[in-house]
């Protein structure tokens, strides 16, 4: 088993909820989750179809190892077309509510048309219905959270929800769930709002049957664990310190974008940094770290529970807003990075306040920052006024411009319109596109690719536009695992990128969190797999299916208008050196790397899966 | 020697692999739904508590129980739900006043955790120590090392 083999369509022109079983011929060849999910989306939607149509889709979908006592196995992944990048968007989320769709019976739910009025998901196992959301509508995630637990006088229920961004078009919003966990890139929330769904709100008491060979799994299970527990990454950087241990690694080798990426290293990211979060404060002795706390199944526990300094601007004359004086989601490596270091903001307390704000409005921070950030340099460059910005001072550094921006944006109104379509749109409009630090118009996240080679051809090369975690490459270019590269070698980094952008679409598609790779090699995964699951899951198996998943979602960009000019970077990364630090000098070496790619992936040299590809992969 | 689980919110990263381990143990299948053990978030604090039943040696659900469906375990001093005899009163349920033994829809019987006859799954499959299962005498002796420890000398000194 461990697949339910049940999914959920979910018509909402017709307000239709019906079941279907799960095409299992497809589960054989990718998996769950993302891969499954994004051959469903292939095979029943126009690769050319507006994002933000009815005739777009999107779905919510689980892993087979998803529910069950693998460690980290909680996710869930939103599939649909992007509406920033006009890519395929896949954006994968932990939390609660992954295992809790799989604990009501179904493996995934599929979203389509656009329903007249607000309305939300609710089920209870197989109870599946939509029902009104008016009262819903215009409330933030939270509130909206708040309420359908009051509504159902329910403490267990769990809800993934959109907030007022996705509502005003913000194209970079994101899916809440469990207040802040989310399916946070490429604007899987603007399509959710696109087609008037608030919520989905699930209860699951069914529970997920036993694995398909008991015994096999819970060695598996418990070796991997054991794994997890003894490595120096999974077992104490990330609980301690969450994934914002990288801040000061990552400047120390220069690699840390700064200033909309006109400089790497950041002379204060210490400041911001995950051992900055344990200082205490001067205030009232306090961390801004209250403690770590784990996803479901999760025996890494990387999640950052913070709060905010009483006295700080930010909330200090906001008694009468309760949701920012307590502690919740704080800081992760890339938040802390694009809201501060790209935007010169060294203000731990306004960081944490404007994470807090996305969560409770459900919007994406990395591309957030990035947007502010490229806003601060047309500032700063005279491109944009004072008179745009509606007073606000916008320069590099300025913490109060950034919280005050950033609640302008969650407003949609005024130039916070204008922040809320991301960096691609803004530059355009403010006549310097090349500002605008994205791929395929999505944001860069925290690894420079003039620092780091590797990272700068998945950066051009991911399906989903600049993205870290298709192919996290720092693994190894810093971290050296498994294996130490040179960060600065664009030689053999082609195969690299490859491996683990294979590695991880599979990885993706299974219901388990990237992050145990920094400890688990496919051999650590594909036991636990095969053992859960019906069907041989090999390592090569694996690793094929990583393969076919991610041909497959090249072949739906190149259907949706995308050809190999899109597989590339801002003139900035290609032209302007690096001008300090341990990597100056450097530009990314983007096209020594990129023909190789496609070389070795069986592309043609215009980015296009010959024919062989095609067959090889079974696609 | 009698063990009991010693639960330790400081340690709780709210992982829920307990109830997992708990259901997988009485029913064969993942549902935390249907844990013996909770885990409770209390989001603003940024706390989680992981909670069940302490073994009460004069246990109210065991007195209150009109049918005798209620027993004690001599081996691991549990108390046992019969449910070839329990009518589903809820009796139990009103009298424990931790609220650790609790009715069940689905089967029409009430549920509290048993110790899995002396081996308590979620105490292995907690990953930070938050659950383990101990010497019940001996439940305050971490607390009561870490005062000694501050009147070591030593601990004076700075």
């Amino acid at each position: 088993m461990s697949w339910t083999k049940k999914i959920l369509r979910v018509n909402l022109t017709e307000g239709t909820c019906t079941p279907e079983p799960l095409n299992m011929e497809w589960a054989n060849d990718y998996l769950g989750q993302r891969g499954l999910a994004t051959k469903y989306l292939v095979e029943e939607t126009d690769p050319k179809v507006d994002p933000l149509s009815p005739d777009n889709k999107m779905i919510m979908a689980t892993g087979p190892l998803t529910g069950t006592m693998a460690s980290t196995a909680g996710r869930y992944s939103v599939i649909t077309k992007g509406p920033l990048t006009g890519a395929i968007a896949c954006s994968n989320s932990g939390g609660f509510i992954g295992n809790e769709f799989k604990n009501a019976g179904w493996d995934m739910i599929i979203f389509e048309g656009k329903s007249p009025t607000p309305v939300y998901l609710y089920i209870e196992n197989d109870l599946t219905e939509l029902r009104d959301a008016s009262h819903l509508w215009g409330k933030s995630a939270w509130e909206a959270d708040e309420m359908l637990h009051k509504d159902h006088q329910d403490p267990n229920l769990k809800i993934a929800v959109v907030g007022r961004p996705a509502e005003a078009g913000c194209l970079f919003s994101a899916i809440v769930n469990d207040l802040h966990r989310a399916a946070g890139r490429s604007g899987v929330g603007t399509v959710m709002a696109s087609k008037n769904l608030k919520a989905v709100a699930v209860r699951g008491t069914l529970g997920v049957a036993a694995p398909q060979d008991p015994d096999a799994f819970f060695e598996a299970v418990a070796d991997g664990k054991e794994v997890l527990a003894e490595n120096a990454v999974t077992g104490q950087g990330l609980p301690t310190y969450g994934t914002q241990v990288l801040m000061n690694v990552i400047n120390s080798v220069g690699g840390l974008p700064a200033h909309n990426m006109r400089d790497v290293g950041f002379d204060k990211a210490e400041n911001i940094s995950g051992e900055a979060m344990h200082e205490p404060r001067a205030s009232d002795g306090k961390a801004n770290l209250t403690t770590n706390g784990a996803c479901f199944g999760c025996t890494i526990a990387c999640g950052r529970i913070s709060s905010i300094d009483k006295t700080h601007f930010s909330i200090k004359d906001q008694a009468d807003k309760p949701q920012y004086q307590g502690s919740s989601g704080g800081l992760e490596y890339e938040a802390a990075w694009s809201l501060g270091a790209d935007t010169g903001v060294d203000d731990l307390d306004a960081l944490t306040y404007v994470n807090f704000l996305c969560n409770e409005d459900a919007i994406d921070p990395i591309t957030l920052g990035c947007t502010i950030a490229a806003a601060m340099e047309l500032f700063e460059d005279g491109k944009i006024t004072l008179e745009d910005t509606g007073g606000i001072d916008l320069r590099f550094g300025n913490a109060k411009a950034l919280v005050e921006v950033i609640e302008l944006t969650i407003s949609g109104k005024g130039f916070g319109a204008e922040i809320g379509q991301g960096s691609k749109r803004l530059c355009e409009k403010y006549g310097d596109p090349d500002l605008s630090m994205s791929v395929k118009g999505l944001e860069f996240p925290a690894y420079d690719p003039r620092g780091i080679q590797g990272i700068g051809l998945n950066y051009a090369t991911s399906n989903r536009g600049a993205c870290h975690v298709r192919g996290y490459t720092i693994a190894s270019e810093v971290l050296g695992i498994p294996v130490k590269t040179d960060q600065n070698d664009a030689e053999g980094k082609p195969e690299l990128v490859k491996a683990f952008q294979d590695a991880t679409a599979l990885v993706d598609s299974a219901g388990i969190c990237l992050f145990t790779t920094f400890a688990w090699g496919m051999d650590n995964i594909a036991p636990q797999i095969d053992a859960a699951c019906e069907g041989d899951w090999s390592v090569d198996k694996c690793l094929e299916a990583g393969e076919r998943i991610w041909n497959l979602e090249r072949m739906y960009n190149n259907a949706a208008g995308f050809t190999s000019d899109d597989d590339t970077l801002p003139k900035r990364l290609l032209k302007e050196a690096v001008k300090s630090g341990p990597t100056k000098g450097n530009v990314s070496r983007l096209g020594e790397m990129l023909p190789k790619y496609y070389e070795i992936r069986g592309w043609s040299d215009k980015g296009i899966p010959s024919a062989d590809t095609i067959s090889r992969l079974g696609l | 020697m009698q063990k009991s689980l010693h639960l330790d919110p400081a340690k709780c990263t709210g992982c829920l692999q307990c109830e997992m381990a708990c259901s997988y143990e009485k029913l064969g299948e993942f549902n935390p739904s249907r844990s013996l053990i909770k885990v409770f978030t209390f989001h603003e604090e940024g706390r989680f508590a992981p909670y069940t039943c302490t073994q009460c040696d004069e246990a109210w659900c065991m007195r209150t129980c009109p049918v005798d469906a209620i027993t004690v375990d001599m081996a691991t001093g549990a108390k046992l739900v019969a449910d070839d005899k329990c009518v589903g009163c809820k009796v139990c349920t009103i009298s424990c006043p931790f609220g650790t033994i609790n009715y069940v829809q689905e089967t029409g019987k009430v549920a509290k955790c048993d110790l899995c006859g002396g081996d308590p799954e979620c105490a292995k499959a907690c990953p930070t120590e938050a659950i383990v299962f101990i010497d019940s005498n001996a439940h305050g002796y971490d607390r009561m090392k870490a005062f000694a420890e501050k009147s070591l000398p030593s601990a004076n000194a700075t």
